[in-house]
């Protein structure tokens, strides 16, 4: 394991290289804590979608010509690179989408209108965002199918006390790999083998994991697994569905369009082979590229060394905050760093989330109030909303002590 | 750029601190509506019991909030309670005018657009505390903390006068 050189990192980052000057005057470096929303990328990744669009771009699959090929090329090997860096057997596996939240709209809509039929159940969890849960209620209004719910327990992780009993006679489980407010990590393979021990295919939400720890489908056991890049230093626009090959073959298409068929007559059209199938128009190819560029990055330093960073961190905040701020502070979620993700949801006795964010940006700290697309795990903990800051690859002590400054600074402008 | 303290002056606290008019109202008499501000999760609940002659005889807050929906809701009840129907509607277009909407059709569907500068302000309305809100105009993202409670307010008394619809929400069949 190396340590990584965050200051080398943050050169990267050029946007991270900027001061503020807040509401009074003051100027103060930028402090970015909200990466589970969507990270920064590095000049790496920006320089690479340059490249292809000053020298190397064309549509894909289309054309004859040599810069078609390149493109075409540029494309594919980025394929290839998301298909090694999750571990997938073949590239045939990676199907590009917009983002996470289309990539499980695609699954709902596709394999749930293939396989799930009135009466039929599945099982979610409450601390799923919005993305894991509505395209399957858009469903089941339709179908007639029920949904499920995993309980989570007052430490932020699910209760799975209960999980036989809920998973009886379910066809499809679907939940996060790690919640993106509490930073919970949920134990993937115990539940994709609960979930095939009752007979129901896994969807492993994946946006916040992927980013942030090593990935390895084959060891994880599921079916499908989704993420975006927009939250692992890669462009937005530009998304992923991993799938086990013989389940996307046996699916219908999702958009129906140029790309995805193999023959098109006044009567009807054949499908093209996966992923082609489930890729209609055209697709995000620069985006492509630069999600590749961000996994060359991430990979350069080791998903193992990225996370030992993070867990590191974590401990250091949750340290220093408690120091700093003590019961004025509510930290959701699992109490141990190696537990959860890097990624803190706060409540600043009697200020509100939204207040508190107010005055961290008079401080140029840059976190997120809200209920963070997950209003049922907010309910369950009776809060409209939290602070949520959330580290990365750039983050260190120093932003999280500028964080500490500014939370102590809000308690004091709020206090009675 | 503006400091916090054109945002939180001290009267804002102070409702935000000591809010009035917090409670429940029996329906019906009353109306009640929901507000959510999608973005933050806020949840303000707003209760009015308007008489025969159409004044607003009783109005109640409940939900949760910022610092600023809960300030300004606090204040909007201190404000129209005991006042008619049209003095409210008044007072909201004149408050969204603080916050630079322009109303295009205050008792219907609550879409804002920019403010029209053709847009003759109604200076016989006071807003009087109500007027330390002008600060949110700085901060765009609060601008719509502020309007929460009068939103909010909007639906309660159109609900009181037609039929009520309250978003149906799309739910499974079957259980
Ligand atoms: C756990 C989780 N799932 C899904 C999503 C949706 O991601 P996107 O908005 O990129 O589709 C997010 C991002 O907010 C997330 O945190």
């Amino acid at each position: 394991m190396t340590k990584l050189d965050i200051a080398r990192i943050r050169a990267d980052f050029p946007i991270l290289n900027q001061r503020q000057r807040t509401g009074s005057g003051i100027d103060r470096r930028l402090v970015f804590l909200d990466s589970a929303a969507s990270s920064q990328r590095p000049t790496q990744v920006i320089e690479a979608m340059d490249q292809l669009y000053q020298h190397s771009y064309a549509n894909v699959h289309r054309g004859v010509y040599q810069l078609a090929e390149r493109a075409t090329q540029a494309y594919e090997g980025a394929r290839a690179k998301v298909a090694a860096f999750i571990g997938a057997t073949t590239p045939d596996e990676i199907v590009f989408t917009k983002n996470a939240t289309e990539a499980l709209n695609l699954i709902a809509h596709s394999w749930g209108r293939a396989n799930l039929s009135e009466g039929d159940a599945i099982v979610l969890t409450i601390m799923e965002h919005h993305a894991n849960i509505v395209p399957w209620q858009m469903l089941a209004a339709e179908r007639g199918i029920e949904i499920r719910w995993i309980p989570v327990t007052d430490q932020g992780e699910l209760d799975l006390s209960n999980l036989d009993r809920i998973l009886d006679g379910a066809k499809l489980l679907a939940f996060t790999s790690m919640s993106n407010v509490l930073g919970t990590l949920n134990p993937v393979e115990e539940l994709v083998a609960a979930a095939h021990a009752h007979g129901a295919v896994a969807v492993i939400d994946a946006a916040q994991s992927v980013p942030h720890l090593p990935t390895n489908v084959v060891d994880l056991g599921a079916d499908f697994l989704v993420f975006s890049s927009h939250k692992m230093l890669g462009p937005t626009g530009i998304g992923v569905l991993w799938a086990r090959q013989e389940l996307l073959e046996a699916m219908p298409p999702f958009l129906g369009g140029g790309g995805m068929i193999l023959n098109v007559t006044t009567d009807s059209f054949t499908t093209a082979e996966v992923p082609a199938k489930f890729e209609a128009g055209t697709p995000p190819i620069a985006e492509a590229v630069g999600l590749g560029a961000a996994i060359d990055y991430l990979e350069d330093f080791g998903m193992q060394n990225v996370r030992r960073h993070e867990v590191e961190l974590t401990a250091y905040a949750l340290r220093t905050l408690t120091e700093r701020l003590g019961d004025r502070l509510t930290i959701y979620g699992p109490p141990e760093p190696a537990a959860r993700g890097g990624v803190l949801s706060m409540a600043l006795k009697d200020v509100h989330a939204h207040d508190v964010s107010q005055v961290l940006d008079e401080h140029a700290v840059c976190i997120r109030p809200g209920h963070h697309c997950a209003k049922p795990l907010m309910r369950h903990f009776g809060v409209a909303a939290t602070a949520r800051a959330s580290f990365y690859i750039y983050n260190d002590t120093d932003d999280v002590d500028a964080l500490a400054d500014a939370l102590v600074a809000a308690d004091e402008f709020f206090a009675l | 750029m503006a400091g916090l303290e054109d945002l939180y002056r001290e009267i804002i606290l102070d409702h935000y601190r000591s809010p009035r008019n917090r409670g429940e109202l029996e329906t019906p008499p009353a109306h009640r509506a929901e507000g959510f501000n999608p973005l933050c999760g806020d949840e303000i609940v707003v209760y009015v019991d308007v008489d025969d002659e159409g004044i607003i005889e009783d109005i109640k807050i409940g939900g949760q909030g910022c610092s600023i929906s809960q300030s300004s809701a606090s204040m909007m009840s201190a404000a129209i309670k005991g006042k008619t129907l049209g003095e409210a509607r008044k007072m909201t277009t004149a408050f969204k005018q603080l916050m630079s909407i322009h109303e295009t059709n205050v008792g219907g569907d609550g879409s804002e657009s920019e403010l029209d500068p053709e847009a003759e302000v109604d200076t016989t309305v006071k807003l009087g505390d109500l007027e330390a809100l002008q600060g949110v105009v700085k901060f765009p993202t609060r601008i719509k903390c502020a309007t929460l409670g009068w939103n909010t307010l909007t639906e309660a008394l159109t609900l009181g006068s037609a039929p009520a619809d309250p978003a149906s929400p799309i739910r499974p069949k079957n259980h």
